[in-house]
């Protein structure tokens, strides 16, 4: 039977074995951009101090002094908020590009950031403590997708990913004309340039109780998406498709959109807007891996991870006042994507 | 083993047709036949338990089918689609382990096991060679024999096939068919819908036409694929004349 083709068609085996060099890489690369930003700042620090500090550390023998002080108070922690939004952002990116088969889905799709967002600000106008600034975004933010999800689920139309996504713009532009009237009701003085800071991403101001509540969270997020893996990508046939070959297409999309919105929740609340990491990263983890979810979610995360580390540490570095996180990634993401557009359709290959 | 019995078609309430009886076996190919907007897919959708049906109802196995999970489904039957560009560009040996899914633990990717079926489905097709290839630039024909090969990898007694021909040049249309042909004789039940009438007179046990919201004419083929009966429910005048190698084809009456 003529099944003899053009050997260019043929892809060298992206195989298991393949992904599993690319991962462990990625890991690698994610460890050097943790040890570069807790050296870089206004107290620097080389890396044999950085290791030795993290060493006693973990051994029970921490010397208190200037160097544990800036590295466990002040830059760790952000480091780690950094990691922890970086690759909460990137998994929910490319879960939600998988699960609505579409590669510009970003995870605000079902209006999330904007949810969180109306919610912190309202918090800001009303001068609540940073705290609850935060625990306010994560709850406008959880309960605008519920609206989204209860409403798509109400029109029961028979595209159901369809009606998800309309009402999911809907919903977020409710939102979004909510943060606009916030702003005209803010103090122009005080309140006005928080929001607009705070709208634009920054990790300033992390503190080690932030990552303690941050980092449960997302990972209480990961850990169905991991677990779902191969289903998930299966989810990707469509809907039909996916039912026939045996998943429970409804159950599998639930655990993903709450997953995925619990942890594009998290990250929004502590470390506001931040653009372009759950759009563009799960496009470049696909150049690496392969468009498999299964091992898109992992590189995803590590490369969203690192790379907002990297970003954030630039973020605080770079200038002596700190730029907002959004414009870094929009300067970074913009170029790289219109780059990703010119390789071609198979851009989400 | 799938069996309708009373059964009516439709969405939202609405019917498209009714009183359809029809049964397939294993070692059988059973083909719908019907003009555009009849209902072949809509009751490929209710035969595979995507839509409920309106009235009457579906049996796989002697169990009604509203009562099987969707796993003990996919063990059942698996859906052949019609093969489209796909926005993810899969290899072939990554759809073909999707087949494993049903196979699978919750929690589990496909293991060594799972990757010697789908090789093994690949050969039975004869694309072997096809594994690592990208799903989306390769023929029509092959990504439609890669679907084939997925079906064959979820490893059910029965496969449904919607319009498996449609949009294939006439080299992979007989590649494809051949294909059904060789299943039928592995003792796979086979489902598929069609437009060609001559595929339907040449492959199936059993055609079902399906016209005007109802099941228009069902049987052997020789006593279904007839010149009366095509004419009536397509609204042209045709006959099946018999050629010199003894198939059957239909032509227009001049």
């Amino acid at each position: 039977m003529p099944s003899s083709i053009d050997s260019s068609v043929v892809r060298p085996r992206a195989d298991a074995r393949r992904s599993a060099v690319v991962i462990g890489g990625l890991l690698v690369i994610l460890l050097l951009a943790v040890l570069l930003a807790a050296m870089l700042g206004p107290y620097p620090l080389t890396p044999g101090e950085v290791i030795a500090a993290i060493a006693r550390r973990v051994i029970g023998a921490a010397q208190p002094g200037p160097v544990d002080t800036v590295l466990f108070q002040i830059r760790l922690p952000r480091v780690a908020a950094a990691l922890l939004v970086g690759a909460a952002l990137a998994a929910a990116g490319a879960s939600y590009q998988t699960l609505f088969r579409n590669p510009l889905v970003s995870p605000d799709i079902l209006g999330v950031s904007a949810g969180a967002g109306f919610g912190a600000v309202l918090g800001i106008l009303l001068s609540l403590p940073v705290f609850a600034i935060q625990g306010l975004g994560f709850v406008t933010g959880m309960i605008t997708v519920g609206i989204v999800y209860t409403l798509a689920r109400a029109l029961r139309s028979q595209n159901e990913i369809l009606v998800l996504v309309l009402a999911g713009i809907v919903v977020g532009a409710l939102a979004g004309a909510g943060i606009s009237l916030v702003k005209i009701l803010a103090d122009p003085y005080n309140q006005l340039p928080a929001i607009t800071f705070w709208l634009l991403g920054s990790l300033s101001g992390i503190k080690v109780s932030d990552v303690q509540v941050v980092a449960p969270l997302v990972i209480l997020g990961l850990v169905p998406l991991g677990l779902l893996r191969w289903r998930i990508g299966v989810l990707s046939l469509g809907d039909d498709e996916a039912r026939a070959l045996g998943v429970n297409v409804r159950f599998v999309r639930g655990v993903v959109i709450t997953s995925a919105t619990l942890i594009t929740a998290t990250a929004v609340s502590v470390s506001g807007v931040i653009g372009w990491i759950g759009l563009v990263i799960p496009h470049m983890a696909r150049l690496l891996v392969g468009p498999r979810y299964d091992r898109v979610l992992p590189a995803a995360a590590l490369m969203g991870a690192g790379f907002l580390v990297l970003i954030d540490t630039v973020a605080r570095t770079a200038a002596r006042i700190e730029i907002p996180l959004g414009l870094l990634t929009a300067l970074f993401g913009a170029p790289v994507f219109v780059w990703l557009l010119a390789r071609g359709r198979r851009m989400w290959s | 083993m799938l069996g309708a019995r009373g059964l009516s078609i439709g969405y939202d309430g609405r019917t498209v047709a009714a009183g359809i009886d029809l049964t397939v076996a294993r070692g059988e190919v059973l083909c719908l036949l019907g003009p555009n907007g009849a209902g072949k897919t809509t009751l490929f959708k209710t035969l595979l338990g995507l839509i409920p049906p309106i009235a009457g109802e579906v049996t796989v196995g002697e169990r009604p089918l509203g009562s099987l999970t969707r796993a003990e489904l996919a063990k059942s039957m698996a859906y052949v689609p019609q093969a489209q560009v796909m926005e993810f560009a899969y290899t072939v040996l990554d759809l073909v382990l999707m087949g494993r899914t049903v196979h699978l633990g919750p929690f589990s990717a496909p293991g060594r096991r799972d990757h010697e079926r789908a090789h093994a489905a690949l050969a039975d097709l004869g694309i072997a060679d096809l594994a690592d290839a990208e799903a989306n630039r390769i023929s029509g024909g092959q990504r439609q024999l890669c679907l084939v090969a997925r079906a064959l990898a979820q490893d059910a007694p029965l496969l449904v096939m919607d319009e498996p021909t449609a949009s294939l040049d006439l080299g992979n249309r007989l590649l494809v068919l051949e294909r059904v042909r060789a299943l039928k004789a592995q003792n796979y039940g086979v489902v598929f819908s069609t437009h060609d009438p001559d595929q339907a007179r040449d492959l199936a046990t059993t055609v079902a036409v399906i016209a005007g919201g109802r099941l228009a004419a069902y049987g052997a083929p020789q006593d279904t694929v007839t010149g009366p009966i095509l004419s009536a429910v397509y609204g042209v005048d045709v006959v099946v004349e018999r050629t010199e190698s003894g198939r059957h084809v239909v032509a227009p009456r001049c």
